[in-house]
């Protein structure tokens, strides 16, 4: 056995780390490519409903945003509990859409324009109300395709 | 000049370093894809258009209200649990004993499945300006339960899978067969009735 000669003293030999830093950069990558910023601060606390028949945004950059929801809570004292519209970063009323609608086409390119999607975030416990005013300004402007958000039920 | 070799960087912290970046990113990513239930909405109404033309017959309309109690309603029958609206709307829509009072079906020529019987049903939502927005998705999640099960149940017999596994093409042609007639017509206040 020559292997296992007496003279020779040859321990575990160290097992070479130097493949890790790419082991990890790759991972790092990945992660980099997948992320995406959150680039709005919330400004009102959303809750989505939950819905078993949810289909995936195919297309996120045409999607637009809209936030309804109550304030969050060290607003509260400045804007009250009640339900408000969030667009971009700032609370708006439902007269502001017709323009954050027209920003938002204003920025997409011009193939794009037909298939934007308005994506309505509303907390489950909104009213109705403000939710069809927010319809029919969409509407008005002639962004039809909209997207209720919801998430799946947890079961 | 004497062979002497730059001497090699020590990378033994290269690791540590991209652990550090890739933690970062770790926290700060949210994965989550945007999900909810796609509608379209029907254009603003030309005011100068006559009203009578978009008038369906009256069978061939359902209408779903739902007050501001979140109680149910459809047509005019209180619906005591959302789950059940579900059979009500495949009912509706299928009407598989051609009733009266149910929607009438019309033979419809579909490129690459032949002649269909397609439901004329159209189903309208109504709503209280005070409904909570979770029993408004509860039940527009309701209405696409039962069309998306009558799809299954079509792609099965034609084609013995569900509508999910087929191609692009029979889900077109599925579609056809079997659209979503959801209308979320003018707001009205149900309220009062």
């Amino acid at each position: 056995m020559s292997k296992f000669k007496p003279g020779e003293k040859k321990g575990m030999s160290a097992i070479s780390t130097s493949s890790l830093p790419d082991i990890v950069f790759m991972l790092l990558f990945f992660f980099m490519v997948t992320t995406q910023m959150r680039e709005t601060e919330n400004k009102v606390s959303v809750t989505l409903p939950s819905a078993s028949e949810i289909v995936k945004l195919e297309r996120k950059d045409l999607a637009s945003y809209i936030n309804i929801g109550s304030p969050v809570r060290h607003l509260q004292a400045q804007y009250g509990t009640d339900a408000r519209i969030q667009l971009n970063d700032s609370f708006k009323t439902v007269d502001d859409i017709r323009d954050f609608i027209a920003a938002e086409r204003e920025a997409m390119k011009e193939g794009d324009r037909p298939l934007m999607t308005v994506s309505i975030r509303a907390d489950e416990q909104v009213r109705m109300g403000i939710v069809t005013d927010v319809k029919q300004e969409l509407r008005r402007c002639s962004a039809l395709k909209i997207m209720y958000a919801a998430r799946k039920p947890a079961d | 000049m004497a062979s002497k070799k730059t001497p090699e960087i020590n990378s033994s912290s290269t690791a540590d370093i991209a652990f550090l970046l890739l933690c970062y990113f770790l926290m700060t990513t949210t994965m989550g894809s945007q999900t909810g239930l796609q509608r379209r909405l029907p254009p603003m109404p030309d005011p100068n258009q006559k009203q009578e033309d978009q008038k369906a017959k009256r069978r061939n309309i359902i209408i779903v209200k739902i007050n501001s109690a979140d109680r149910i309603f459809a047509g005019n029958e209180p619906i005591s649990d959302v789950k059940l609206l579900k059979d009500k709307i495949k009912e509706f829509i299928s009407n598989p004993a051609d009733n009266e009072s149910l929607p009438e079906k019309q033979d419809t020529e579909i490129e690459g499945y032949g002649v269909a019987k397609v439901s004329k049903g159209v189903i309208s939502l109504q709503n209280d300006r005070s409904t909570s927005y979770q029993a408004y998705i509860a039940v527009q999640n309701e209405l696409v339960k039962a069309v998306n099960e009558l799809r299954d149940d079509f792609s099965m017999q034609w084609r013995g899978k569900k509508y999910a596994k087929l191609t692009e093409e029979e889900q077109e042609i599925v579609r056809k067969a079997v659209p979503q007639n959801i209308s979320e017509a003018e707001p009205k206040d149900v309220s009062k009735k």
